[in-house]
């Protein structure tokens, strides 16, 4: 009897197209391009807030019909997939146990959306929205 | 053995995708009525100077920007990995070097706004 | 009760006699509550003794009969007929080599097992004279899930951070880590980590939570990985505080 195991292959660029739960996890990776897009967009509006024409120019430079497109999809694309996602595995990482009971992880869950709206809700107030 | 230095980034990546979470959406809606025209006042020169001179903004402004990036970085070199781009070293030194330059930048202009 | 004609779509290779491993469909009457490994007994028996396969127990404790069952890593006598459509594809272990049939080669992951030195490390001596190590039902719930762990490998079947590379150390054995270093009569948190939050260990892991999705004993090593990233990531910055050593 002679060993001869087969390694079957597996695709170092394609892999995650094998099943659903694989895509959502890529999908969930992609967020870091919106993350990293938005940091610099705030960065560039810092660096305009050198006067108020440079300021204005940059809000101006904002308004069209492409950037409502992008903004849009990109608000519900990181809702899904990095705000949402985030606060469903954070109990993961930081589960609790009060006496001998392990704390139910959607508890932590629903603390995790209730800070998020409170702390939205100060943003939107501190920008003036309302 | 000893523990890796990619602790230290692994850090930077957990605290930046909470403060992201958290805040961006916020932020993204905020772009989104500047986009369609709407600019809400406190975004108007006066008030966000304002806001970006005071030291809590500043702090606050600091620390989600610079946390975010690091957080996207180390996600991004994640994804390099897993589309299968080998060369770990060469996109961890491309990507944490543009963390840095966009943490320097963020700690400049904060910097010029008084 | 009434049969169910089941088509098995079964991975099968001969390392004496094939090239690459091809599919052999086998018609299987089966009853309305067997699990997979009955239907995969049935062809033994009845329609091909060639087929080679690993089982024990039929009853989710041995860990030894995890296949892929239609993509998906299952513990087959979990896995039932009645969940299933009329035609089911069984193959073996994914990101294992084949040694036959639907049997894998495990020597990688049992060496993983080793680093990490799952049994109670202790630099004290025991708290009491008849060298008990007492414990409160509190500290055994903190780590009592990961004890569930019979070893099947579906867990490493579903990551594919280790089908990409192997090198990584892989969900079952961190989990088992873990829960030593949770243990509260365990003293070897530190030393555990200095291997398991090296290169190859818990940074590895990009959290597909694929592991702990498919773990067929609600074991959850997706959890125990980012809980032990926090930690590590806590002992680095102990070991450099304190000069390089803990």
């Amino acid at each position: 009897m002679s060993r001869q195991p087969y390694i079957r292959p597996m695709s170092k660029t394609t892999w995650y197209m094998r099943n659903g739960r694989y895509k959502v996890y890529m999908l969930r990776e992609m967020t870091c391009l919106l993350v990293g897009f938005y940091s610099f967009l705030v960065i560039f509006g810092l660096a305009a807030l050198s006067s108020a024409e440079r300021w204005n120019a940059f809000l101006a430079s904002q308004q069209n019909a492409a950037m409502i497109a992008f903004h849009g999809f990109a608000l519900i694309y990181f809702l899904i997939y990095q705000t949402f996602a985030w606060f469903e595995l954070a109990p993961k990482a930081m589960p609790l146990q009060i006496g001998e009971k392990k704390l139910s992880d959607s508890y932590i869950v629903i603390a995790h959306y209730i800070v998020w709206a409170v702390l939205s809700a100060f943003i939107f107030w501190l920008a003036g929205v309302f | 053995m000893a523990v890796a230095k990619k602790a230290i980034v692994w850090g930077l990546f957990a605290a930046g995708g909470t403060v992201s979470s958290f805040v961006f959406p916020a932020l993204i809606t905020l772009f989104f009525l500047i986009a369609v025209g709407t600019t809400p006042d406190g975004l108007q020169y006066e008030k966000i100077h304002e806001f970006a001179a005071s030291f809590l903004g500043k702090a606050c402004l600091f620390i989600v920007i610079s946390l975010s990036l690091w957080h996207a970085a180390h996600r991004l070199r994640v994804v390099f990995h897993d589309l299968g781009v080998r060369k770990d070293k060469v996109v961890a030194n491309a990507v944490y070097l543009a963390a840095f330059v966009g943490t320097a930048m963020t700690a400049f202009y904060l910097f010029l706004i008084r | 009760m009434s049969k169910r004609q089941i088509e098995l779509e079964v991975m099968r290779y001969d390392p004496e006699k094939d090239e690459a491993p091809w599919f052999q469909n086998y018609e299987v009457p089966c009853e309305e509550d067997w699990a997979i490994l009955d239907a995969i007994n049935y062809v033994k028996e009845n329609i091909d003794t060639t087929l080679s396969y690993r089982w024990s127990c039929h009853m989710m404790v041995c860990g030894s009969c995890g296949m892929m069952v239609n993509g998906e890593p299952s513990l087959t006598c979990k896995t039932f007929i009645r969940d299933l459509p009329d035609k089911v594809r069984i193959e073996p272990l994914e990101n294992f080599p084949i040694e036959r049939d639907l049997v894998v080669v495990l020597d990688n992951v049992m060496e993983k097992l080793q680093t990490a030195q799952p049994y109670i490390i202790r630099k004290d001596p025991p708290p009491s004279d008849d060298k008990e190590y007492t414990q409160s039902r509190a500290a055994l719930y903190k780590f009592k899930q990961y004890t569930m762990c019979i070893n099947c490998m579906c867990c490493y079947a579903a990551c594919p951070q280790y089908g990409l590379d192997q090198s990584f150390i892989g969900p079952a054995a961190l989990a088992l880590a873990h829960r030593y270093n949770l243990d509260s009569r365990d003293q070897g948190k530190a030393q555990r980590l200095d291997i398991l939050a090296d290169h190859d260990g818990v940074w590895d892991c990009s959290f597909v939570g694929a592991c702990s999705e498919v773990c067929p004993k609600s074991v959850d090593p997706a959890a125990a990985i980012q809980q032990m990233k926090i930690e590590g990531a806590k002992e680095f910055w102990k070991q450099k505080l304190s000069g390089g050593k803990s």
